[in-house]
C-alpha cells in the first residue's frame, strides 16, 4: 500500500473491490459505558477473493461483519461497498420455520418481486449447487443440521443474485459468520470442501469470520487476524495453495501470534 | 472390494442420509383414532353412570337432580321438535359476529402495542388487566347503555374477547426469534416486508392461541350475558333457555341447557381451532406440542 502513495488517485480508483474499509471504528454505548469494537480497520477484498477473518472472542468479527451487511453503522472512518448487496450467513441457519426449503430460498426473490416461474427456476437451480437437489419440499425441522446450513447458503446466494436490479454487473460478495461452528467435525470438514467448490463455481468474493485457525488456513487464500478489544487488525498471511509442512507452519505461526493476542489481555 | 477411494459427494450423502431425521410411524388410521377417542368416551361413560347411581340412591330430591334419561329426553325433544336449531342459531351467529368484530378490533391494537413503545406502556398493562376482569362485570352498565338490545350483548362479548386475542397477538410478536427479523433484514426486507413476510408469519403460533382463548373468552361473556339479559325482544338463545329453565324450576331443562352449551363451546374449538393449530404447529416441526 505504501508504494502506491505516489500514484494518482484516479488510478487506482478503477480497481474494483467488491468492500473496502477506509479507518473503520464501532463503539457501543457512551461515555464511560463505551465499549470500543472496532478501531482503526483498513481492509479490503479483492474480486473473487476469499478471506477469512480470524480473533478471539470479543473481537469485533462479527460487528465488522454486521457493518458490511448494512445491518448496523459504524460510528468513525466508512465502508465503501462496491459489490452488489452482500449475501450474509450467520452461524445458525436460521430458517423460516413454516417454508420449506425451497420457500425459503426464494424468500429473499419473492420480496424483491421476482415473478413465481423465475423464482422457482432460481430456487431450484441454487439448491441444485448446494447438492439438496430434490429436497425443496422439505420443512427446515426435517433437514439435518449440516443441511439447514446448506439451505441458508442457498438463500443468502438468491439474495445477491439479483442480475437484473441495482446489482447487474457487480462484483458479488457473500458475507459467512461462523457458519460452521455448529456443526459437528465430519459435517463441518465436508461443507468446508463443499464451499470451496461453490466458491470457484461461482467466483464470488468470501468474507469469512472464524475463530478456528485450521478452518481459516484451508479456506482463505488470506487470513487477517484481528486484535480484541478493541478490534484491530494485527497481521495478514497469504496462505493460498499452502499444503503439507507449509500449511502447517502457517498454522502453527497464526496460532502462536493468537495465542500472543490473547494472553496481552491476561496482564491488563 | 479393492476400490478404496471415496466416490466424489458420496461421504456427504451418507451423512445426510443417516443425519436426516426420521419420522416415527404413527400405527395404522384406526389404531391412532381409537388411541385418541376412546378415553374421552370412557370418562363420560364413567361420568354418566356415577350420575346414574346417585340419582338411583336419591340422596338428593328429584327436582335437584334430574335423571341422565330425563335430561336426554329435554334435549332429544328439542332435536325432534327442530327447536335446538333455532337455539343454536341465535348463539352461535352471535359469538360468531362477536368474535369477528373482536378480531378487527384486537388485530389493529396488538399490532400498535407490539410495535410503539409509548402505546405498550400505555395501554399495554390496562389490556391485560381487562384480560382477569370478567366480562360479566360489564352486563349492568351494558344494560344502563345499550337497554336489551344486541348492542348490549356485544359490547360484553368484545370486552371479552378484544383483550384475549390481542395479548395472544403481542406474546406471539414477542416471542419471534430476534436472528429472524436480522435474517430478514439481510436478505433485502424493508419495514413492510419485514412485517408481511418475516415478523406475522413467525408470530402465527402465538396469535393462534391468543384466537383459541378469545373464542372461549367470547363464548362464555355472551353466555353470561343471554342468561342475565333477557328480554322477548332479543330471541331465544341457549343462554335464554338456561334462564327459563330456572324460571320453570325445571332442573332437567337447566341441565340440559348447561350440556348444550357445552357442546358447542367445546364442538368449535376442536371442529376449528384445534385443526387449525394442529396444522401451523405440525408444518413447523412442533408436533411433540399437539396432543
Amino acid at each position: 500500500m505504501t508504494a502506491t502513495v505516489e500514484v494518482p488517485r484516479k488510478v487506482t480508483e478503477h480497481v474494483l473491490r467488491p468492500v473496502r474499509f477506509h479507518q473503520v471504528g464501532k463503539a457501543f454505548g457512551t461515555g464511560r459505558k463505551e465499549v470500543v469494537a472496532l478501531d482503526g480497520v483498513d481492509l479490503e477484498v479483492k474480486v473473487g477473493e476469499f478471506v477469512c477473518l480470524l480473533g478471539a472472542s470479543g473481537c469485533g468479527k462479527t460487528t465488522l461483519l454486521n457493518l458490511v451487511a448494512g445491518l448496523d453503522q459504524p460510528t468513525s472512518g466508512r465502508i465503501e461497498l462496491s459489490s452488489s448487496r452482500p449475501a450474509v450467513v450467520f452461524q445458525e441457519p436460521a430458517l423460516m420455520p413454516w417454508l420449506t426449503a425451497a420457500g425459503n430460498v426464494e424468500l429473499p426473490l419473492r420480496m424483491a418481486g421476482v415473478p413465481k416461474a423465475q423464482r422457482r427456476a432460481k430456487a431450484a437451480e441454487l439448491l441444485e449447487l448446494v447438492r439438496l437437489a430434490g429436497l425443496g419440499d422439505k420443512r427446515p425441522h426435517e433437514l439435518s443440521g449440516g443441511m439447514r446450513q446448506r439451505v441458508a447458503l442457498a438463500r443468502a446466494l438468491a439474495s445477491t443474485t439479483d442480475n437484473t436490479g441495482e446489482g447487474a454487473g457487480k462484483p458479488s460478495l457473500l458475507l459467512m459468520d461462523e457458519p460452521f461452528s455448529a456443526l459437528d467435525a465430519i459435517t463441518r470438514d465436508v461443507l468446508q470442501g463443499e464451499l470451496l467448490r461453490i466458491w470457484r463455481a461461482t467466483g464470488t468474493a468470501i468474507l469469512f469470520v472464524t475463530h478456528d485457525v485450521r478452518e481459516a488456513v484451508r479456506l482463505g487464500q488470506r487470513v487477517v487476524l484481528l486484535s480484541s478489544r478493541p478490534g484491530r487488525v494485527v497481521r495478514e498471511w497469504d496462505v493460498e495453495g499452502l499444503a503439507g509442512s507449509d500449511e502447517s507452519g502457517a498454522i502453527d505461526e497464526i496460532n502462536s501470534e493468537l495465542r500472543k493476542v490473547i494472553s496481552s489481555h491476561a496482564a491488563a | 472390494m479393492p476400490q478404496l477411494d471415496v466416490k466424489e459427494g458420496s461421504v456427504e450423502a451418507g451423512l445426510d442420509a443417516l443425519d436426516t431425521p426420521v419420522a416415527a410411524s404413527e400405527g395404522s388410521l384406526a389404531r391412532r383414532i381409537a388411541g385418541r377417542a376412546l378415553p374421552p368416551i370412557g370418562a363420560i361413560v364413567l361420568l354418566v353412570l356415577v350420575w346414574q347411581v346417585l340419582w338411583a340412591a336419591a340422596f338428593w330430591p328429584e327436582f335437584k337432580l334430574p335423571a341422565p334419561a330425563a335430561v336426554w329426553a329435554q334435549i332429544w325433544e328439542l332435536v325432534t321438535t327442530g327447536e335446538i336449531l333455532g337455539l343454536f342459531w341465535v348463539s352461535v351467529h352471535r359469538a360468531v359476529i362477536g368474535f369477528a368484530i373482536s378480531l378487527a378490533i384486537a388485530v389493529p391494537l396488538g399490532l400498535a402495542i407490539a410495535n410503539i413503545r409509548v402505546v405498550r406502556r400505555g395501554i399495554g398493562p390496562l389490556v391485560s388487566g381487562l384480560q382477569s376482569l370478567p366480562s360479566v362485570a360489564w352486563v349492568p352498565a351494558a344494560i344502563l347503555w345499550f337497554g336489551l338490545t344486541d348492542g348490549a350483548i356485544y359490547w360484553v362479548v368484545l370486552l371479552g374477547a378484544v383483550p384475549s386475542i390481542a395479548n395472544g397477538l403481542v406474546s406471539g410478536l414477542d416471542q419471534v426469534p430476534p436472528i429472524l427479523p436480522r435474517v430478514g433484514k439481510a436478505l433485502g426486507a424493508d419495514r413492510l416486508g419485514g412485517i408481511r413476510y418475516i415478523l406475522l408469519p413467525a408470530a402465527l403460533p402465538g396469535f393462534l392461541g391468543g384466537l383459541k382463548q378469545g373464542w372461549a373468552f367470547s363464548w362464555r361473556s355472551l353466555m353470561a350475558a343471554e342468561l342475565i339479559a333477557t328480554s322477548p325482544d332479543l330471541g331465544e338463545g341457549l343462554g335464554q333457555y338456561l334462564h327459563n329453565g330456572m324460571s320453570l324450576s325445571d332442573i332437567s331443562m337447566v341441565f340440559a341447557g348447561i350440556l348444550l352449551i357445552f357442546v358447542v363451546g367445546v364442538g368449535i374449538e376442536l371442529l376449528v381451532f384445534r385443526p387449525l393449530e394442529n396444522s401451523v404447529l405440525k408444518a413447523r416441526g412442533l408436533t411433540s406440542a399437539v396432543r
